[in-house]
């Protein structure tokens, strides 16, 4: 199962083809790219050893979390991804030579596959006064981006700062913390969100490109459905605590110990896209609701500025019916049924919505004002 | 003949960082170091609640993760007279003892080891002299000669494909590297095997905080909740979950990462007189026994050593506005009151001011502003912080269990005690303390498992959490131990709001650019005296660099002897 990807000539040798028919075949590829003859060889030499795709991982206005969420993912382990799925070629967190020789890694990458690399992007772009915000060797990250972003096949942002910005793009922004979908067009951009995206989600996204060899399909806000379709709400196991309007009033309190909802506590599960009530963390191991804090929102855009973290949201799209969760808690004490009859209802009607819609978008700004 | 080189950027880091240097006779002889980013935290955090602070200042840093959010939380407790739980102070020591784990194992093996590892080197070795080294050297079940054979397999079929990857444009064959092929083998087949391991150490941040990176931390405590007869809170299954992951902790720290850094080290013994640079030593301390009001009974100790004078330790006062201040003369901000003086945090500012070349840039003019890092001083003293400070305030202290961690490895090494100051013994030092923290996390647990069986299953007080209860003005400070060092965090609340916030990092006092009198912090002064073999491979800068295991982005460059930029591109 993690054997290792058959290269062009190794399948061609297994389909009874020999050596010299490799060979002509190569000629005739390197005739159809319009290469020179000489190229043969190097077009041979790919097809027979070429199997793992190269990414370029940069580094913009960052704090490494992506990095460090990455090499957590256990499956695939992030060894087996660097050995033997694709060939990560830069990145500052890992890779052995520094200076001249980091940069000519890049370089080389971007020169030999132009094309045909994936660019990874970790952090986001400062704009302001030039990008005198973030410089590595002397350019601005603005500049590194662009210049990667010519020659790759397709863009990955990681996390909410390559995504949205992430917490230097709170307010007041002070360096014009962009994400990198406002400075490069083009080109497909994958948004990988959270801070950080799930270990194991980072890692699926690789697998979807090797293995299906097609950007999975993205959301409005270029997030992969496959992770980013479901609202942490939907998929909290706690759910029934909200739907029978059992809350924790305060952290550690009697309601807190029997694991009820934490809505009241602030939670933005209701208003949050992501795989953590699903996949969970580190190998499924728990996720924040389950360890008793509540979602802060963390895959969304400017969920920074959607604070404080500790006041519950007042109202959220899909609440219809019942107005506010704390009008449900009280009522329920009474009328329990009615009171899950009337999220039922809720619940479809948000159901009908999100199919009209295709997929919604939260909109905390509007409604976490009250 | 003499040059100046400039390495940027520098990796196997977190950030970014550009280092300048300025090498005689195969010596470096003046250094300057500059973090090229900023994202100016501390204006964002004007105007929050405090409570939000642990979330947003938990984001200066994913590498070291959760030791910022402890920083913020500690900070505003202090600020608003908030004692936490006993068990609450026991759960935070177990995540700061994961953390530590975790980020020091990662640093030998995924951020330095290439700095004294030769990979291209292992495929040369006899996996049989490879197994019977290790088996000399750890009881570790992984040690058979087939084991060693199919790691090198792998490595060679790597290799074979000719795509190299994170391993492309290293400096294999220096003649630096010193280690035999059998000893590189160990160490690659355990640079893969920590990778796979420290994934399972952090979840005991998953369990406490319910992720990793950037677990869940709560001012007044920590928000997961103990019932130990119910299915959703920490039950005995969790604890043992989390249990086990110490016990394999220490397994691992024991019979892998303390015989490979002495193995590596014992080939490296030079290096004991290399890269010492400062001799002043800070040390906040943490992992309290009694509470964090009670220096005393920290595991870390609270001191500064000057001097190297190992025969007394003195006290710090982080509320003192005379001790702890930060200047601005070479880096780029600007203060109301002038651009020599210094400012205690209470009073600090954060005003962004770039007067550095326009990039893209050769060069920059260390004679003026050159960082964006602040630099900070103790009573006008520069001070190193981190694991060598640490030991080196507990061995001071007179605390004996750290007497016999080093004893013993200077014993082992054979080496004198002055070995501690330097690259070696920064990077040994780290070690060490990986063993003790290993140990101390099975004490914290066993005490957290007592606490709960005589019927304590508080985690957090609600004292003050309602900011209707705050007074009008408060102010705090909160300190604690990053893996790299001294860590603290300043706030000024008003009218419960954030008025001032201010963050004197690690890697602010290692890292920092001289002050106005020009002294030198902990980096540009450890790379005076560095032996660079082959500018044109700056392998043992790197070393130095990264003794600190640095935690920004920064660069390298080298000057000619009239101080004349030689751009490095062309020399490579």
């Amino acid at each position: 199962m993690s054997e290792k990807p058959k290269t062009y000539y190794e399948m061609a040798i297994e389909k009874g083809y020999s050596r010299r028919d490799f060979m002509k075949f190569s000629a005739m590829m390197a005739a159809m790219l319009g290469l020179e003859s000489s190229a043969i060889g190097k077009v041979a030499k790919a097809l027979e050893t070429k199997t793992r795709i190269p990414v370029l991982w940069l580094h913009g206005q960052e704090c490494t979390c992506c990095s460090e969420s990455f090499i957590r993912s256990s499956h695939p382990l992030v060894a087996d991804i660097l050995l033997d799925k694709i060939s990560l070629d830069y990145t500052e967190t890992l890779m052995a030579p520094a200076g001249y020789q980091a940069e000519k890694s890049l370089t080389d990458t971007m020169e030999k596959y132009k094309g045909e690399y994936i660019l990874t992007v970790e952090g986001s772009i400062p704009v302001k006064n030039d990008g005198v915000y973030c410089c590595i060797a002397g350019k601005t990250f603005e500049d590194i981006v662009a210049e990667a972003a010519e020659g790759a096949k397709a863009i990955i942002a990681w996390g909410n700062c390559a995504s949205a910005g992430c917490v230097q793009a709170a307010k007041p922004n002070p360096t014009g913390a962009t994400p990198i979908y406002k400075k490069i067009k083009g080109k497909p951009i994958i948004n990988v969100q959270g801070c950080p995206p799930i270990a194991e989600v980072m890692a699926g996204i690789i697998v979807h490109l090797l293995t299906f060899g097609s950007v999975p399909v993205l959301d409005r806000l270029g997030r992969p459905k496959s992770f980013y379709s479901k609202r942490v709400h939907d998929t909290c196991y706690r759910r029934p605590n909200y739907d029978a309007g059992l809350f924790v009033e305060s952290f550690d309190d009697e309601s807190a110990k029997q694991g009820y909802c934490l809505y009241k506590m602030g939670c933005r599960g209701p208003v949050t896209y992501n795989a953590c009530g699903v996949t969970q963390w580190n190998n499924g191991v728990s996720f924040p609701i389950r360890s008793g804090h509540p979602c802060i929102g963390c895959s969304e855009a400017n969920f920074w500025d959607n604070g404080p973290f500790y006041r519950h949201l007042t109202n959220f799209p899909g609440f219809g019916i019942e107005s506010t969760a704390d009008k449900v808690g009280l009522g329920l004490g009474i009328a329990t049924g009615v009171g899950i009859v009337a999220h039922a209802i809720s619940t479809n009607i948000r159901k009908r919505q999100l199919i009209k819609e295709g997929e919604c978008e939260p909109e905390l700004d509007k409604n976490n004002e009250s | 003949m003499e040059k100046r080189i400039v390495v940027d950027p520098i990796t196997r880091i977190e950030g970014h960082l550009r280092v300048e240097v300025e090498i005689k006779n195969n010596k470096i002889v003046d250094a300057y170091c500059s973090g090229t980013m900023v994202r100016g935290m501390e204006i964002i955090l004007k105007g929050r609640d405090p409570r939000d602070a642990w979330a947003f200042t938990e984001r200066v840093c994913g590498v070291c993760t959760t030791v910022h959010a402890l920083a913020s939380c500690r900070t505003v407790e202090n600020a608003l007279g908030i004692k936490i739980p006993p068990n609450a102070e026991l759960v935070r020591n177990l995540m700061f003892c994961a953390q530590m784990l975790q980020d020091h194992v990662v640093h030998f093996y995924h951020l330095h080891a290439l700095d004294w590892v030769d990979v291209v080197s292992s495929l040369k070795a006899d996996p049989k002299a490879t197994s019977e080294l290790a088996m000399s050297i750890s009881p570790w079940p992984k040690n058979s000669i087939g084991y060693f054979k199919d790691v090198q397999k792998r490595i060679k079929k790597f290799v074979e494909s000719g795509q190299l990857g994170i391993f492309a444009n290293g400096y294999w064959g220096n003649k630096s590297y010193k280690l035999p092929p059998e000893a590189n083998l160990m160490a690659v087949a355990h640079y893969l095997e920590a990778l796979e391991w420290q994934k399972e150490i952090v979840k005991v941040h998953t369990i406490f905080g319910g992720k990793n990176p950037h677990p869940n931390y709560l001012v007044g405590g920590v928000p997961a909740a103990i019932n130990i007869n119910g299915p959703n809170a920490l039950n005995a299954e969790r604890f043992a979950y989390v249990k086990q992951l110490l016990d394999d902790a220490k397994t691992f720290v024991d019979q892998v990462y303390i015989p490979d850094l002495l193995a590596v080290a014992s080939f490296y013994k030079d290096w004991g007189a290399i890269g010492g640079g400062l001799k002043n030593y800070l040390v906040y301390g943490d992992l309290p026994t009694n509470g964090f009001n009670d220096p005393a009974s920290y595991k870390f100790p609270r001191g500064i050593i000057m001097g190297r004078d190992l025969s007394k330790v003195h006290e710090v006062d982080t509320s003192d506005p005379d001790q702890i201040k930060e200047f601005i003369s070479h880096s780029w901000y600007e203060y109301d009151s002038g651009n020599n003086n210094g400012k205690h945090p209470w009073e600090g500012e954060t005003n962004l001011n770039y007067t550095g070349p326009k990039p893209p840039y050769d060069q920059l003019n260390v004679e003026s502003k050159y960082s964006w890092l602040k630099t900070p001083r103790w009573k006008g003293n520069p001070m190193e912080v981190g694991p060598l400070a640490r030991m080196l305030v507990g061995y001071a202290s007179g605390r004996k269990e750290y007497q016999e961690v080093v004893n013993y490895a200077l014993n082992y090494l054979d080496v004198p005690v002055t070995a501690l100051f330097s690259t070696l013994g920064r990077t040994a030092a780290r070690g060490l303390e990986t063993k003790l923290v290993a140990g101390w996390a099975l004490e914290f647990f066993d005490q957290l498992m007592s606490n709960i069986k005589h019927g304590d299953t508080h985690l957090h007080t609600n004292y003050m959490w309602d900011p209707e209860d705050w007074p009008d003005e408060a102010k705090g400070v909160g300190m604690t131990e990053a893996p790299r060092g001294a860590l603290a965090h300043w706030i000024i609340i008003k009218n419960q709001k954030i008025d001032n916030y201010q963050l004197v990092v690690p890697s602010t006092w290692n890292a920092s650019p001289r002050d106005a009198k020009g002294q030198m912090s902990a980096y540009e002064a450890s790379l005076i005296g560095t032996p660079v073999s082959n500018p044109e491979q700056p392998l043992e800068l790197l070393r130095t660099i990264h003794s600190f295991d640095p935690c920004i982005a920064c660069a390298v460059h080298v000057y000619d002897e009239k101080g004349s930029y030689v751009h490095q591109i062309q020399t490579f």
